[in-house]
């Protein structure tokens, strides 16, 4: 990365100021060379600067662990880079959705969540007699032809799942396209949060997405501290780290018990629906909620355990992960199951790297980043847990990366409670310095989580993107599904199990 | 051990997973937040706790009246930590009611659901099928509506399941606080569901908008949808699946004591 792009670390506050700002050209120019060299788009987002609107770029350099800052100020249009770097075309849709910017030459320009603009003025879509279209009202890619048939799905689904819409072109069986939509579940989380921090902060953060209450949680809290220059207590960050990973834990057993529930194994899934249970009793433990709510806050974590508690609670998860072992070998040791799963919704490598895929989406390609390893904060920078990946890029590899994930995170997890360093658990956060900016990564179940806060001159909240790696990781799945049986469309959605609402915020 | 002699073994060792309740205890963990007790003559009377909530769920602090509405809380725990003794909260998993205004409790009285009229719980009462609808809930409300099925809670014991069509269904589950983009959805699977028929609105954002109240792009939960009667609303953020089948078990007069059966689980003391 060159001089005209700042460098920065994760949840490692900057001066605002100090964020260069780039003729549309040349910021154009080096997003896509960084791109094509290798970076990864972490955030790529806007927010309204006068007349104009103020694109920020954050390029993640895993390889480096280091993180590149570049921006904008664009007015009301600006040339499309998606076709060029598909990883984009999700960012480019959300910044004419938020700000009006049309990304002119984008492959597939259509809505990205259906939400109001966040600066008044033209409708991007030209919405004029119908304010607001419901998702879903929108004219689809469409493949013509005899016997080409059209099969719609959601909102509302047939299992206890959010809501969302797919479109799939087929021929008989055969699926040549699934097209995702997607803004059921917007509820206007990033407006919300700009002129924070408030009381509401820290709740609003746990339920953009309910299963990752931790993971946004924390990314929120390293924010925050990166932009007030605070350092938490030891103690907090272990046991952050520890809820952390009992969240994993939570949603890949439970993951591979719905996994196997798809594939008609009924045994594992029933077993990994009550063990998914024990993890997620142990966070009620810590917080006494089971999703971990309530635990994570600016200055450290609310709840502690005494040496007694902490080795009760490594006793449970221990004696959890033996009983998901013996589940799990039955269920990958079974040839009607691996017959499912394997050479299913394959995607590959290149196509990974393409879509910028992460987490155990990523891994499974064989592309190995992990923000815990990658861009480590708090107890990750001393304590490294293994990345895993595996190579086939199918549901197999998807399910056994999450297999091998929990082993590692039950390590972790049972080490780190048997011995949580001395000291407090929390102490006072000052608020944020004003005119700051801080990128918080953090590697939750799903992959990255990525919050970009820039403080105003108030020290308020002036801008909250948040990306939630479902933003990335969509695409991957209407990929996978790409020459795929429509029979397999459950099986290799629940192999990505991805956010709704974290995509909708 | 490999193939059926395998799994038979394993399922074995497993033993029996389904909970106690409702003939015994249900387990909670003692740091678990349930039904809370205010008392307006202790310390501050808790306006420092009704200034910390994220929610504004705490009305009339210090005054004899003073009450927390269930429907907005999220037991995040913060007003007892700003306020204690004021605020205290109980394990006290039942925290549903018949209508909204129900959910204004002081604690002092337990909150038990009243159960439907005589001829609807011959109807329902012994088998009650479900639709659920997400309507912007953040997948806590959701999964915890899962576990309810799962071989630990096991809601099916009871005749009580939730089935993939609400042509099939007795009422619906709604979860959210009905995003403007799912609210036409949400209004087309109630008119697709027979009557006569239940609703129930689950957690906090079904029952106030939660911590999304008064956002521009959402209805504040199912009292911002006239159109569509609720039964039953079980408060919480989420829910724990015990409050959920308790609150439809008491609704269809299959539970009608009021005694609280509470066992812990030996590993985290209460702070």
């Amino acid at each position: 990365m060159t001089t005209r792009v700042l460098q920065a670390w994760n949840a490692e506050a900057v001066d605002a100021a100090d964020v260069p700002v780039l003729p549309v050209d040349e910021f154009q120019q080096i997003v896509a060379d960084t791109l094509a060299a290798g970076a990864r788009v972490s955030s790529y987002a806007g927010r309204a600067d006068g007349d104009r609107t103020r694109v920020t770029a954050v390029l993640a350099d895993d390889a480096q662990g280091r993180l590149g800052v570049l921006s904008c100020r664009v007015g009301a249009s600006w040339p499309s880079l998606a076709a060029e770097c598909p990883s984009l075309q999700a960012f480019e849709r959300e910044i004419l959705e938020q700000f009006g910017v049309r990304p002119e030459g984008h492959p597939w320009l259509k809505p990205l969540r259906f939400e109001p603009p966040h600066v008044p003025g033209v409708d991007p879509w030209g919405r004029v007699a119908n304010p607001t279209p419901i998702p879903g009202d929108y004219p689809f890619f469409r493949v013509e032809g005899e016997e080409v048939h059209e099969v719609a799905v959601g909102p509302v689904h047939a299992g206890v799942i959010e809501p969302g819409h797919f479109r799939f072109q087929c021929h008989g069986e055969h699926v040549f396209t699934l097209e995702i939509v997607l803004g059921y579940q917007h509820r206007g989380v990033e407006p919300m949060l700009v002129g924070g921090p408030d009381r509401r902060t820290v709740t609003l953060l746990e339920s953009v997405a309910g299963d990752t209450s931790v993971g946004n949680a924390i990314t929120h809290a390293n924010a925050v501290e990166a932009l007030a220059d605070f350092q938490i207590p030891a103690r907090a960050s272990v046991l952050r780290g520890v809820a952390l990973e009992l969240e994993r834990l939570a949603n890949h057993v439970g993951d591979l018990g719905m996994l196997a529930g798809d594939v008609g194994f009924l045994p594992t899934a029933s077993y990994c629906g009550a063990l998914r249970a024990d993890f997620l009793n142990s966070l009620a433990e810590i917080c006494g909620n089971r999703f971990g709510r309530g635990l994570v806050v600016p200055g450290g974590v609310r709840f502690d355990l005494d040496a007694g508690e902490a080795s009760r609670l490594a006793d449970k998860v221990q004696k959890a992960w033996e009983q998901v072992e013996g589940a799990t070998r039955l269920l990958f040791e079974s040839p009607s199951v691996r017959n499912r799963f394997d050479g299913t919704g394959v995607v590959s490598r290149e196509t990974c790297s393409d879509l910028g895929l992460v987490g155990p989406a990523a891994r499974a390609c064989g592309v190995s980043r992990d923000v815990r390893r990658d861009h480590a904060t708090g107890v990750f920078r001393f304590l490294h847990v293994p990345t895993v990946t595996g190579e086939t890029g199918d549901v197999f590899a998807r399910a056994w990366v999450r297999r091998l994930e929990a082993e590692r995170s039950v390590e972790f997890v049972t080490r780190q409670l048997r011995a949580l360093p001395g000291g407090p658990v929390r102490a006072r956060c000052p608020p944020p310095r004003p005119g700051r900016l801080v990128v918080s990564l953090t590697e939750g179940w799903r992959g990255e989580l990525c919050h970009v806060v820039e403080t105003g001159p108030d020290a308020r909240f002036l801008r909250y993107k948040l990306v939630d790696p479902s933003f990335h990781n969509w695409m991957g799945l209407a990929m996978a599904l790409r020459g795929e049986q429509i029979s397999d469309f459950p099986l290799c959605n629940k192999s990505f199990n991805l956010s709704y609402c974290g995509h909708d915020l | 051990m490999d193939g059926l002699p395998g799994i038979l073994q394993f399922r074995a060792g497993f033993g029996r997973q389904t909970v106690a309740y409702p003939e015994g205890p249900a387990r909670f963990p003692e740091r678990f937040r349930g039904l809370p007790v205010l008392d307006p003559l202790v310390g501050d009377g808790g306006r420092a706790g009704a200034a910390a909530c994220p929610t504004d769920a705490i009305r009339d602090p210090a005054l004899p009246g003073m009450a927390i509405d269930l429907g907005r809380c999220t037991f995040c725990g913060l007003c007892e930590e700003a306020s204690p003794g004021a605020i205290r909260f109980t394990r006290d998993y039942r925290i549903s009611g018949r209508t909204r205004e129900e959910l204004r409790v002081n604690g002092v009285a337990p909150l038990l659901a009243r159960s439907l009229d005589e001829k609807a719980r011959r109807l329902f009462g012994r088998s009650l099928r479900l639709r659920q609808v997400s309507a912007a809930g953040c997948n806590g409300c959701e999964a915890e509506l899962n576990a309810s099925g799962n071989v630990q809670f096991d809601m099916s014991r009871f005749g009580v399941a939730f089935v993939a069509s609400p042509r099939h269904a007795d009422g619906l589950v709604v979860t959210g606080p009905v995003s403007a983009n799912m609210r036409e959805a949400l209004l087309k699977t109630w008119e697709a569901t027979p009557a006569p028929r239940i609703v129930v609105a689950v957690g906090a954002c079904a029952c106030s908008g939660g911590i999304f109240r008064d956002s521009p792009v959402q209805s504040n939960g199912m009292p911002g949808v006239p159109e569509i009667p609720v039964d039953l609303w079980v408060a919480g953020c989420p829910p724990h699946p015990i409050t959920f089948i308790d609150g439809v078990l008491r609704l269809l007069g299959r539970v009608e004591s009021g005694e609280l059966k509470l066992a812990g689980t030996g590993i985290v003391e209460a702070r």
